[in-house]
């Protein structure tokens, strides 16, 4: 019976803060490029079947290993597949490791993170244990650990990184806890009654999610590096998908003579790597609060 | 909407420190207990465990004739609030003063949210359609009449002010602490107010303890302050030098 009197003029902020960061991101040029590389990875995803220009699993075995030229823009593989429609189709994979992974890790970091640091004392000890275990592998090799264990696909690789990749978004979070659980605002927050659960939620992690956010994205070159080892090494994306790891490992046995076969897959893996990682930087800048009062 | 309080050998250490030795004293309903000593002596201490914020003292607090401890979380969150020295790092950077103040009442499961949001915002001297607006685009005097308004809203008895002033300007020191008598006069709240600054006692308190070392070396009322009726020798010198200061101060601005 209150809420419906409540006005509705709040509702823009968050739209305004996105534009905002665009903005910001926009005027460094290294960023841009990010942003821009990362656009066109989304678009090409999204009309993957408009912009290919075959189709990606159509085998031709009269034109295979053709070069760049002849009606395939990045010339074929050893099937006389064109390499251009698999990288398109491609990108759709490359983001849906991307985007589930990070849905995963994001949350299970955060959670983690913020419980240890707000709560401390002994749960922070086993929870930061278990972090501590989960880090001194190099990921790579856990994640193989976990694909060997669970059987190749591409959907158990995503579960493996994921597995992988939450500790040190939960090492962060922990960190950014630690320095304002003692902060009055949250006293406040205590002394209104205010449960752990409450505080964890509505106190502490909009004021970890920036730079939360910030990690994931910088992650997200290395989950697309992981995924396409995996891929590389046989245990992530399955033949016939077009995953840029994958391709890059068939084209191996090819590649002194037919150098597109791995080249134009390490192009993209390359870029959008880079892309992410710049984005990320970027980020970091537009969301440190010191210079958002500055704007 | 008054309440009392004892404190009876409250007493409290952080690992071999022994801040708070054995402190005692009553404040009667309706009063303004001022706290002053120099920096470390365990006055902010005692109002954090005045509040539970810091639960690991021993002795015994009683509110209302209530044993503090016995109280349950709710109950206690609604005798006693407490507002703090710093409006910077006491609002939540992220959240407007409607969350701020709805936040509560949500906790506390109270009706009519959004007359008594306004009537908070009226009560401290804001404009009703601050609620939207966030800590930074509120200056610091502002914060704190947030602050304020947040301790109101769960209409406690006992309010514990932690220097509210000290972090603002001279000319906004004066506002607030005209807000915080107005609301004593309104409400009959009971203040235990920890301050650095004797003037501010001198205009707010009814009585005042001063404290060296986490003791308690006298309570003295606030007409002790001019012409300097202390007998402990520390209390005697604290308010010696603080009317010279302002003797001083009165005499460069002439």
């Amino acid at each position: 019976m209150t809420s419906t009197a409540r006005p509705h003029s709040r509702l823009p902020a968050p739209l305004l803060a996105l534009r905002n960061i665009i903005a910001f991101l926009w005027r460094t040029p290294t960023s841009a490029f990010g942003l821009i590389v990362l656009s066109v990875l989304i678009l090409t995803a999204l009309f993957a079947p408009w912009i290919a220009s075959h189709d990606p699993y159509l085998q031709d075995l009269n034109n295979v290993l053709q070069p760049p030229g002849n009606g395939h823009l990045f010339g074929t593989d050893e099937l006389g597949r064109d390499i251009f429609s698999r990288l398109v189709w491609g990108a759709r994979i490359t983001l849906r490791i991307v985007f589930l992974v990070t849905v995963v890790v994001g949350p299970i970091g955060l959670l983690v993170g913020t419980t240890a640091g707000y709560i401390g004392g002994r749960f922070d000890t086993v929870m930061m244990r278990i972090t501590d275990i989960f880090l001194s592998f190099p990921s790579l090799i856990l994640s193989l650990a976990f694909v060997a264990a669970l059987g190749p696909s591409l959907n158990n690789a995503i579960i493996a990184i994921g597995l992988t990749a939450w500790p040190p978004i939960a090492r962060l979070a922990r960190a950014e806890t630690l320095t304002f659980r003692k902060a009055d605002y949250i006293a406040a927050a205590r002394l209104q009654g205010a449960s752990a659960l409450r505080i964890i939620v509505k106190s502490i992690m909009p004021m970890c999610l920036p730079s939360v956010m910030i990690r994931l994205t910088l992650n997200m070159a290395t989950i697309i590096l992981t995924a396409a080892g995996l891929g590389f090494l046989g245990l992530g994306a399955q033949p016939p998908l077009p995953e840029w790891g994958a391709m890059i490992a068939t084209g191996r046995r090819y590649m002194i003579d037919s150098w597109w076969l791995v080249t134009f897959p390490g192009l993209a893996i390359l870029s959008v790597s880079l892309a992410f990682n710049l984005l990320g930087d970027g980020l970091r800048d537009a969301l440190d609060p010191k210079q958002m009062n500055r704007r | 909407m008054t309440a009392s309080v004892a404190i009876r050998d409250l007493s409290i250490s952080f690992g071999l420190a022994k801040v708070l030795p054995n402190v005692s004293f009553d404040v009667a309903p309706g009063e303004c207990f001022g706290l002053v000593g120099e920096s470390g002596s365990g006055k902010s201490t005692v109002l954090r465990c005045l509040s539970m914020l810091t639960d690991f003292w021993t002795g015994a607090i009683t509110i209302d004739g209530r044993n503090l401890r016995d109280l349950p979380v709710k109950e206690r969150c609604r005798m006693l609030q407490m507002v703090f020295q710093d409006p910077y790092g006491s609002l939540h950077p992220r959240q407007s003063v409607r969350t701020v103040l709805a936040e509560p009442l949500r906790i506390h499961g109270l009706d009519r949210r959004e007359e008594r949001m306004q009537q908070a915002m009226v009560d401290v001297g804001l404009p009703v359609d601050f609620l939207d607006r966030f800590p930074h685009q509120l200056s610091g005097g502002q914060r704190q009449r947030v602050a304020i308004a947040r301790a109101l809203i769960l209409e406690p008895q006992l309010l514990l002010l932690d220097e509210p002033t000290s972090a603002l300007d001279v000319s906004v020191q004066a506002e607030i602490l005209n807000l915080l008598q107005r609301l004593r006069a309104e409400r009959g709240f009971t203040y235990i107010m920890v301050t650095h600054d004797l003037a501010v006692v001198d205009h707010m308190c009814d009585r005042f303890a001063v404290m060296l070392h986490g003791e308690i070396t006298e309570i003295l009322p606030t007409s002790a302050i001019q012409g300097n009726g202390a007998t402990h020798p520390y209390a005697r010198e604290l308010i010696g030098a603080s009317l010279e200061y302002e003797g001083a101060g009165k005499a460069s601005a002439a």
